[in-house]
């Protein structure tokens, strides 16, 4: 369906999915979205559904519910893709998946920046040890690292990433940003001052700055974490050229055309509102769009019969007996016509904001998907071939 | 029935989506009806409660932000983490000039944005401040906080930030502090409640959630059904569609006599179609609800009380909010007992 005009407004363009997934340029699909709408599922259908369409794909997922990561042979530890058993590889594809481990992520990045010495002192250090743990962003960042990695690493065709269950699907692109000019930033030069400053005009200035900084500083922390924060940040100063340029690399990596951006979001207001954020912000930054999947779509098997028909008729029956299932079933079925409504509103506000927007519907299942075979349905309801 | 009269922090938890916000001001609301003091906290920066109480965006103050069912106040705090810094430094440390100095080298956007660690310590610490303030009568200023914390994905995390902080201060005013602010979320007079859905996901993140809360010596309230749906069929009914066996005539001689539509103009394929679709819609409900009985099995056995509140379909506004209010107070949710202002 193109965009048509009807009188009830305009439709969105839908989504085709075969085509992106088929377009032999498309090296990278990032599937956006706020928190709870199954962006992990999407992402996981799209590379299933990519590998039996004969590409060789491979899918980084964030936090995989459990028994999806078994049914796809994913395991705590790995921080590397492995191949996944039982995808239909007859059109010449196939599946990697992988669980990003944020930490071990952190390590190599490390380690790869530094000498031996220097890197074991890093890993070494107890204020290194809670930021590759809990630092906010650290996630974003390591996965940007790692998509970074396997495209250099370039043993796939399609590269199917999900993002980190943040609040706002825009910490993925501005996290790395803030990390990186943290790193770069006047706290750090501060820290670094004596090191770097000597025999400079300004030295002074600093010094004294300094001064105040470290007072207060020791003085809220005591001397020892302090110490720990100064030796790291050291340590870690040769490796500052080495982060930033990577997170700026990644960054425009994701500016490329071979990437495109899918948005996820369930027929709710929050996460409808995520998804335009998300929109502009890509528009903003001239990032690739390709569509919007609408995931839990409810559906209803008679949506002729309307809910005020169906309440009307259930009033109708009550009180006499032998209709009770009967109207027991119709205010089901209202119930369904309601929600299907408020759903059908809210969805049709981001469309009239965001017209050129292409949608796909995934209707919403009973049970989670937990095996190749849902993923599968649901990449057929992606492709509207269900 | 539970007993919380004494609890004075309830942290509100739960997966992403399950309605965790909304609960969190329910749960305010039933706490302080009948003429009590109720402090709503907000550590998410999310301005999720001046939506749902359909009020501008909450500036770092206390407000009032609604009158509780038999009067009594609700206030509400969204706080914003530097500013949480700056006035942690100056309350503890008096550190006026060197404080504006941190703000201009970054220190405080490091300290809030960078590394969460530190942003958890202040949200903790400012919640622990409210929840011992007294008043000018000399008792607490508020009979309860209720805080509408991180997701369970985070939350012990974010609970325990402070024996992290003991660890690495060792000594000194903040690690005074932190063990006080530890002694406090570990005591009775503190209670973690977890929000979740009946679905399989939420379901297995709370009784995850729990362990872990459990293994950090963290007290731990209720489990807190959100979005329950009643079905409209008898149990007879429900099992019969949870074994395929629907009532198809049943259906047709219903939608015939309810006078459905316009039935002299409706062809009886038409007829015969709505009903097969209505019977498909029963099984498909009927599934649902057996997946849900499922979860709630899961959910009994964490032998935790449980609480539910209904899901109502025309979304949440200010209304609804009395509504759920409403439910937890039948179900025996009412505020601290030493005090009652007449």
């Amino acid at each position: 369906m193109t965009s048509l005009t009807t009188g009830r407004g305009r439709q969105p363009r839908t989504f085709d999915v075969d085509a992106m997934l088929d377009d032999p340029a498309r090296r990278i699909i990032v599937c956006c979205g706020s928190g709870g709408v199954g962006k992990t599922t999407t992402a996981a259908a799209l590379a299933l559904r990519a590998a039996e369409r004969g590409r060789r794909s491979v899918v980084l997922t964030i936090d995989p519910a459990r028994r999806l990561a078994q049914s796809m042979g994913l395991h705590e530890l790995d921080n590397s893709p492995r191949a996944v058993v039982g995808v239909d590889e007859a059109g010449g594809g196939s599946l990697d998946a992988m669980m990003l481990d944020m930490k071990r992520t952190f390590d190599e990045v490390v380690t790869a920046h530094a000498t031996p010495e220097k890197a074991a002192a890093v890993l070494d250090n107890p204020f290194y040890q809670a930021l590759s743990t809990s630092f906010a962003g650290t996630q974003e960042y390591m996965a940007m690292e790692k998509l970074g990695q396997l495209r250099s690493q370039d043993s796939w065709d399609l590269i199917v990433v999900d993002t980190p269950p943040s609040r706002s699907a825009l910490d993925f692109l501005d996290a790395p940003a803030r990390l990186g000019s943290f790193l770069d930033g006047r706290l750090i030069r501060v820290l670094t001052a004596p090191a770097r400053a000597g025999g400079r005009m300004g030295f002074r200035f600093v010094q004294a700055g300094l001064g105040v900084f470290t007072n207060a500083l020791s003085k809220v922390l005591g001397g020892d974490l302090l110490r720990d924060v100064q030796t790291f940040v050291g340590a870690l100063d040769s490796m500052f050229g080495g982060f930033r340029e990577r997170a700026e690399q990644t960054y425009a990596l994701l500016q490329n055309p071979e990437t495109t951006f899918v948005v996820v979001a369930a027929p709710e207001p929050d996460a409808l509102r995520e998804a335009s954020y998300f929109v502009e912000r890509l528009a903003g930054d001239g990032m690739p769009l390709g569509g919007l999947v609408l995931n839990r779509v409810h559906t209803s098997e008679v949506p002729t019969l309307t809910a005020e028909q169906s309440i009307s008729g259930a009033d109708h029956l009550t009180g006499s007996p032998e209709h009770e299932f009967a109207a027991a079933a119709l205010l089901l079925h209202a119930e369904r016509m309601r929600v299907m409504e408020r759903e059908r509103r809210f969805a049709k506000r981001f469309s009239t904001a965001h017209p050129s927007v292409s949608v796909v519907d995934v209707p919403a299942f009973s049970s989670d998907v937990h095996d190749l075979d849902g993923l599968r349905e649901v990449g057929s309801y992606l492709a509207k071939k269900a | 029935m539970v007993n919380w009269q004494d609890v004075r922090l309830h942290v509100v938890t739960g997966k992403g989506g399950t309605g965790k916000t909304t609960v969190a001001a329910a749960l305010a609301l039933a706490l302080a009806a009948q003429g009590r003091r109720v402090l709503l906290v907000e550590v998410e920066g999310r301005q999720g409660i001046a939506g749902l109480f359909d009020i501008a965006p909450l500036p770092y103050e206390e407000r009032k932000v609604a009158v509780a069912p038999e009067g009594g106040d609700v206030y509400a705090l969204a706080i914003d983490p530097q500013d949480a810094v700056l006035e942690y430094l100056e309350m503890y440390y008096r550190l006026g000039r060197a404080g504006k100095a941190l703000d201009r080298m970054g220190a405080l956007e490091f300290a809030t944005t960078i590394a969460p660690g530190l942003r958890d310590v202040l949200m903790t610490g400012k919640t622990y401040e409210a929840a011992r303030r007294r008043g000018s009568g000399g008792g607490f200023a508020y009979d309860a906080i209720v805080m509408d914390a991180p997701p369970t994905g985070r939350i012990t995390r974010f609970l325990n930030v402070n024996e992290e902080v003991t660890e690495l201060t060792r000594m000194g005013p903040i690690n005074r502090q932190a063990d006080s602010i530890m002694t406090l979320f570990r005591s009775s007079a503190t209670l973690v409640h977890v929000v979740t859905v009946l679905e399989e996901m939420p379901v297995q993140e709370t009784a995850d959630g729990i362990a872990e809360l459990r293994g950090a010596r963290l007290p731990v309230g209720a489990v807190i059904v959100n979005q329950v749906r009643p079905s409209p069929l008898t149990s007879a009914a429900l099992a019969d569609a949870q074994a395929g066996r629907v009532d198809t005539a049943a259906l047709r001689a219903g939608i015939v006599t309810g006078d459905l539509a316009d039935l002299p103009n409706m062809s009886d394929d038409v007829v015969d179609s709505w009903a097969q679709g209505l019977a498909r819609e029963v099984v498909q409900h009927a599934e649902r609800m057996s997946l849900e009985q499922e979860q709630s099995d899961r959910l009994r056995e964490l032998e935790l009380p449980m609480l539910e509140l209904p899901r109502l379909t025309g979304g949440i506004d200010l209304g609804s909010l009395y509504t759920l209010a409403d439910e937890l107070r039948a179900q025996g949710v009412h505020g601290f007992e030493g005090r009652r202002v007449p």
